[in-house]
């Protein structure tokens, strides 16, 4: 029978020739990830499980890039739970400050995740390693407990669903704005529990940081994984990163999908997702009324290197605006230095943006940038629910780098049109 | 085993950020989550909520982030169960795993109103409104989440598994 790609990926991972969408299945993982704010909780139940030992000291990562550098006294007693764990249990890939990045930019950047890979994270945004077509989804403390000690987990293989893109994309429209114009069609449900993929010939020609992105923001739809069928762009990527034998796998002809999307590239503008859901999209260009406090530009969604020279490219010669505090979070080590090296920095500085050492921050509300009651913020992160980045009055458009540099420098939500 | 409590009602694409705002999330104590339960929804809502009280919702409750802390809070705040139109996965397999009883069931999430007086049968998935007197039924668990809600957690399951083959003693 013929299967789609996550299929094949989970098929690969239970031993079997074969699975179909809606059988449970065990499948073994290839890593396992857990942050500052879900490990503390995943340790606790990983003891209660009783094994002496993690399934692999090399197949877990623990990054802890939520709350750090730690904000306050509790934060830091998280940050020493893991920190006392991964030396005890002797873990390879532990993440601390100074080597730390954004747990979804750094762990492929480091190769730690490959095509072909079944990884579960304990967050959410675990789905962006989809783009270099691993099978990658976010689970709970304990399930990532469990992963930690048995190196399993138990899944319902999911429907997959199709999104196709064909023709050229408009001037400054990433692949932010093709995953907001996909929820924004959809709903925040829309792929709720289906694996989702990305293909056509658009997607063909997107750079990886705009798969990353779009991979990322599956979760926005509710979707279990968001997938891109590697090619030859993701084994640029893969090549010099990888140190252990990986899959390229695609779907076959004639596998099933339970819905199928067409878009025309042509017909996306920038978008902007309006408070309080990632599917209240609308045209950057029809919201240009409405004046701002904050800017952000970073996170696992978009605080990659291009999304970096995208902002410095509109900010170059520019001045944020006097009533507008324009936050710059490069998302790796990697990155950031890339930005020093490209005189990206020199660029942000100059035009009066605060740039951060990498966190997850602001993106939740929990610090560099918590807004306050009435606020509102244009950022390149992935969700604007009440209350996400600060008080429940505060509001968050979200949008990609060009919009968020633009509006930067106008004080209000802007495109890059409006400056060139 | 059966349930009866007051219900407290909310739409649809209740969010983990709304469960439990993540500037709480320096710490994974329920007692300290459950106080900030709902707050940017509905403010003082962890003062007012009985135990035994239920949540009622529409659809793909939970939506979001993956922290456990979201079912950690709402059980610990004394919410006895979440009855939905349906449920974001995470927290899904969030609260099977934890423990917190969920059921779906879209006519019920539709039918009940804020106050009603519900009574839930856990075992079987009926659904009374003892206010309005209509009974519903919510969708069966599949054989292989029984078995973990019958273990009392997924943990427990595991430990028990691990146990027959004598991997932990």
């Amino acid at each position: 029978m013929p299967m789609t790609l996550a299929e094949k990926i989970l098929a690969a991972h239970c031993g079997r020739q074969e699975v179909a969408a809606g059988e449970f299945v065990e499948a073994d993982v290839d890593l396992v990830l857990a942050n500052d704010i879900t490990a503390p909780l995943a340790i606790k139940e990983f003891r209660r499980i009783g094994v002496p030992a993690v399934f692999n000291r090399e197949r877990i990562a623990l990054v802890c890039d939520h709350f750090t550098p730690n904000k306050d006294i509790a934060s830091a007693i998280q940050c020493q739970e893991v920190r006392r764990f991964a030396r005890e249990q002797g873990i390879v890939h532990f993440y601390d400050v100074g080597r730390v990045g954004i747990e979804h930019a750094l762990l492929p950047e480091q190769g730690l995740v490959l095509p072909g890979d079944l990884v579960v994270g304990a967050d959410s945004h675990t789905c962006t390693y989809g783009a270099l077509g691993a099978f990658a989804t976010g689970m709970g403390s304990t399930d990532i407990a469990v992963a930690m000690a048995t190196g399993k987990v138990w899944l319902l293989v999911p429907e997959s669903a199709l999104f196709r893109f064909e023709g050229q994309l408009r001037r400054w429209v990433t692949g932010k704005d093709l995953i907001l114009h996909i929820i924004g069609d959809i709903g925040v449900d829309g792929a709720l529990y289906q694996a989702m993929e990305f293909t056509g010939g658009t997607v063909a020609q997107l750079s990886m940081d705009s798969r990353f992105t779009m991979a990322n923001m599956a979760i926005e739809a509710g979707a279990k994984a968001g997938l891109f069928a590697p090619d030859e762009r993701t084994r640029e990527y893969v090549v010099p990163r990888a140190r252990r034998p990986y899959r390229l796998l695609e779907s076959d002809p004639g596998a099933r999908y339970v819905q199928v999307k067409e878009y025309r590239a042509e017909d996306i503008p920038l978008l902007v997702a309006r408070p309080h859901l990632p599917s209240n999209v609308a045209p950057a260009q029809s919201l240009s009324e409405i004046p701002i406090d904050q800017v952000v530009i970073g996170s696992c969604t978009n605080g990659r290197l291009e999304d970096l020279r995208v902002a410095a490219q509109l900010l170059r010669g520019r001045k944020v605006h006097p009533y507008v505090r324009c936050i710059v979070i490069p998302a790796t080590q990697a990155i950031y230095l890339q930005a020093v090296r490209e005189g990206l920095v020199d660029i942000f500085v100059e035009a009066g943006a605060a740039v951060s050492t990498p966190t997850c921050g602001p993106c939740l509300g929990g610090h560099m940038g918590v807004l306050a009651p009435g606020e509102r913020a244009v950022s390149t992160t992935n969700r604007n629910f009440v209350g996400r980045m600060g008080d429940r009055t505060s509001e968050v458009y979200l949008a990609g780098p060009a919009v968020a540099a633009a509006s930067a420098v106008l004080g209000r939500i802007a495109t890059p049109e409006e400056l060139c | 085993m059966l349930l009866r409590g007051r219900v407290w009602k909310f739409g649809a694409n209740v969010d983990t950020d709304a469960i439990i705002p993540a500037r709480y999330l320096n710490t994974s104590e329920p007692q300290a989550l459950a106080r900030h339960c709902m707050e940017d929804l509905d403010p003082g809502f962890a003062q007012k909520v009985r135990p035994g009280d239920i949540i009622v919702a529409g659809a793909n409750f939970g939506c979001g982030s993956s922290r456990e802390h979201a079912p950690v809070a709402i059980k610990a705040a004394g919410i006895a169960c979440v009855i939905a139109s349906s449920f974001a996965r995470i927290f899904f397999r969030n609260a099977i795993n934890i423990g917190l009883p969920i059921l779906i069931c879209p006519e019920a999430a539709q039918a009940i109103a804020q106050g009603d007086e519900v009574e839930v049968d856990l075992v079987s998935g009926s659904i009374r409104d003892l206010t309005s007197g209509v009974s519903f039924q919510a969708q069966r668990y599949p054989e292989f989440m029984l078995r973990i809600i019958e273990a009392g957690g997924l943990v427990e399951k595991v430990r028990k598994d691990l146990s027959a083959r004598g991997a932990i003693g």
